[in-house]
């Protein structure tokens, strides 16, 4: 069932999805009829977005003086010299606007929004750190904003759900499941069933309904792109590795997509590992843990069990507790292109502490399980590979949760 | 070949009456006391029974319906217990039609094709599959017509008329118009509305139409029949059914009992109509 033929016709991973929205097996769109005429709609409007010189623009100059882009890429010395391997890079898209690459995708949806005349914006949240940018983005268009995040999530990033709420955001906890990031989605796709006529729902990674993930991909391919340029002009040179965290995924396709073709580049994507990959409700690697299924509009690699009831996955970052992925990256782990491999909750925190030590940077928890398969890829490459890590978010967020886990009363 | 929902549908027209159709979710608030509620629903006026798969996540689902669900997997269901269902249901009802309703990943991972085989195995008439769209009719939707099941398609209030006919074709057994934009059990219809999106409808296909969402009272059922062909009724059986469970979630000797109460009074509701119209 995982075995996917290469869906193009052109020897390139980059000419997805096809009209359907479909990234070979996966994507689609899979949603209630009530939604299906707002889907086309969206569609649409993309495209005509996407052909008009004037949306991107707009976009363009909003990134560069709203967002703060393009965001640094540095050169990460001591962590280089503590692994002893190769010439580690960081991304830095944790000096964005509002802390994150959320806040990519939030400028491209939203000016969307306006174009389609919705007056109303709606978004799930995780970490809170897609719920912060949707309720930046909202504040600073004027439009009221209603943010669902599961009342775990809430317990566990309170700093981030009083920023959605001094942004004039409406945060609304949802109980049902296990209160996290999925029953968030699922109760924003049940608002938006009821909203149909004046809402926008922002989603906040490269998932869903088609056209959601190639649109997200695309607002966040910004990162790659900006990549590209940097690294010629650091080292003359393309990058020969790329590191990023996998929740949704939206942050590791943005810096993926623009590299896909360029076939001396690897590229590793890192899922939450959780307790461990033994127990399906211990860790939230849906790619290297469960088996494809359609959940949230799209056709994917999902936990589950035999079944076909989803898993609430497990992980010490909210931003990764989710037990599915955007289609694409199911696409590629398919095909082989990109390797997604797990790290737990330990070494993630492990990760955590010693960036913030060597290069007085303290990371997202979400970045920090792509940092510890830094600390263990870079050592086995030589001194002149060149490794891209995305430091997609800042940990300002993490900190009492990290004081916790490590039995710091604060 | 005309199915049991055919059949049934051309009984009612002939009696000048819309249909009650049901909603409970199988195995809600466990596997025996859904089964026996089941038997019991055609005697007391079910004339279509709407059977739910339940889903972790059922996304076009209000409080009640999703509540109903996490009972019933909590209670250990699953889609082998639902099919398992309708065929114990079958050894006594061969005339009253089954339609089950879900959510396509449970009948993905079954997988479609076996899970379509045992439908047909076990008496099942029809499905409901909510997040598949006619965009997606490869899927489900046509190897389950080609194996005789009837594939009934929601039309909402914003199908509109450039979308109907997509929403038509492959359509079979009858049409649920969805009465209100949004989840099951929430806001309740204007009836005038709904006629007038139902006629719009009927213009595009012979097929009954059936309205469902919000709808909750014997009064409301009636006034909503005057211009369909059936009502659905679901959240409020299953909000009945939550009523009567102990603080351990257990059912006593009046769940089921509640249940069919509601239904009668339900079913007495469209006959009143007729009733009326006799006058």
């Amino acid at each position: 069932m995982s075995e996917t033929p290469p869906m193009d016709r052109s020897n390139t991973y980059r000419s997805g999805p096809d009209e359907r929205g479909h990234f070979g097996l996966y994507g689609g769109r899979f949603v209630a009829e009530t939604l299906m005429p707002l889907i086309l709609d969206l569609e649409q409007a993309y495209k005509d977005a996407q052909a008009d010189p004037e949306f991107q623009r707009e976009l363009t100059d909003l990134n560069t003086h709203y967002g703060g882009r393009p965001s640094p890429l540095y050169h990460a010395e001591r962590l280089t010299e503590h692994f002893g391997g190769a010439k580690i890079y960081f991304k830095r898209d944790e000096l964005n606007h509002t802390g994150s690459h959320k806040i990519n995708n939030c400028l491209g949806q939203i000016q969307l929004a306006r174009r389609m005349g919705k007056t109303r914006i709606i978004a799930e949240t995780g970490a809170g750190q897609h719920g912060v940018a949707v309720a930046t983005v909202a504040a600073r268009f004027g439009l009221p904003c209603v943010v669902y995040m599961g009342a775990t999530d809430i317990d566990r990033q309170a700093p981030n759900v009083f920023r959605m709420k001094l942004l004039g955001a409406e945060v609304r906890p949802v109980t049902a499941g296990t209160g996290t990031l999925k029953d968030a989605m699922n109760e924003a796709l049940r608002d938006w069933v009821a909203n149909v006529h004046d809402t926008f729902y922002i989603i906040g990674t490269a998932a869903g309904p088609h056209p959601y993930p190639e649109m997200v991909r695309n607002f966040q391919s910004v990162i790659g792109h900006e990549v590209r340029e940097q690294m010629q002009e650091a080292e003359g040179r393309l990058p020969d590795t790329l590191v990023a965290c996998i929740g949704g995924g939206s942050n590791a396709i943005g810096l993926f997509h623009p590299f896909l073709d360029d076939k001396d580049v690897a590229i590793y994507g890192v899922e939450a590992g959780g307790k461990g990959l033994d127990k399906p409700e211990d860790h939230c690697a849906s790619m290297n843990g469960g088996a494809p299924g359609v959940l949230h509009g799209n056709r994917t690699y999902l936990l589950q069990d035999d079944d076909g009831q989803i898993i609430e996955g497990h992980s010490i970052s909210a931003g990764l507790d989710y037990p599915g992925v955007g289609p694409e990256h199911s696409w590629l782990r398919d095909t082989g292109r990109v390797n997604y491999v797990a790290i737990t909750d330990a070494e993630a925190l492990e990760a955590f502490q010693l960036c913030t030590k060597l290069e007085g940077i303290i990371p997202a928890l979400e970045p920090s399980h792509a940092l510890a398969h830094v600390a263990k890829l870079a050592p086995t490459l030589p001194k002149d590979n060149l490794l891209v890590m995305n430091l997609c978010g800042r940990g300002d967020k993490d900190v009492f949760a990290v004081a916790k886990h490590l039995g710091v009363e604060m | 070949m005309a199915t049991r929902i055919d059949k049934r549908f051309a009984a009612l027209k002939a009696e000048e009456r819309g249909a009650l159709v049901t909603f409970t979710t199988a195995g809600d608030p466990d596997y025996e006391t859904s089964l026996e509620l089941l038997k019991q629903l055609p005697g007391a006026g079910a004339d279509i029974v709407e059977l739910g798969m339940p889903f972790s996540d059922p996304m076009a689902d209000g409080p009640a319906v999703q509540a109903s669900s996490q009972r019933a997997l909590k209670a250990g269901q699953t889609m082998k217990k639902t099919l398992e269902m309708v065929r114990k249901f079958r050894e006594q009802d061969n005339d009253t039609p089954i339609v089950l309703m879900g959510y396509y990943n449970p009948i993905y991972i079954y997988p479609v094709d076996a899970f379509i085989a045992d439908c047909i195995d076990a008496g099942v008439d029809g499905l409901i599959i909510v997040d598949v769209p006619p965009e997606a009719d490869d899927e489900i939707c046509l190897p389950a017509i080609e194996a005789g099941l009837n594939f009934i398609r929601l039309a909402t209030p914003t199908t509109d008329a450039k979308r109907l006919p997509v929403v038509l074709t492959n359509t079979s057994g009858f049409v649920y118009y969805v009465s209100i934009a949004g989840i099951t059990g929430t806001k309740t219809p204007d009836p005038r509305e709904v006629h007038a999106h139902v006629a719009n409808i009927k213009k595009e296909t012979d097929l009954p139409v059936a309205v469902g969402f919000g709808i909750k009272t014997p009064d409301q059922a009636r006034a909503i029949a005057e211009g369909a062909d059936g009502v659905v009724v679901g959240s409020a059986l299953v909000e009945a059914i939550r009523s009567t469970l102990d603080e351990d979630g257990k059912p006593g000797p009046e769940t089921v009992e509640k249940v069919v109460d509601l239904v009668r009074s339900l079913a007495g509701g469209l006959r009143a109509r007729e009733t009326a119209a006799v006058k």
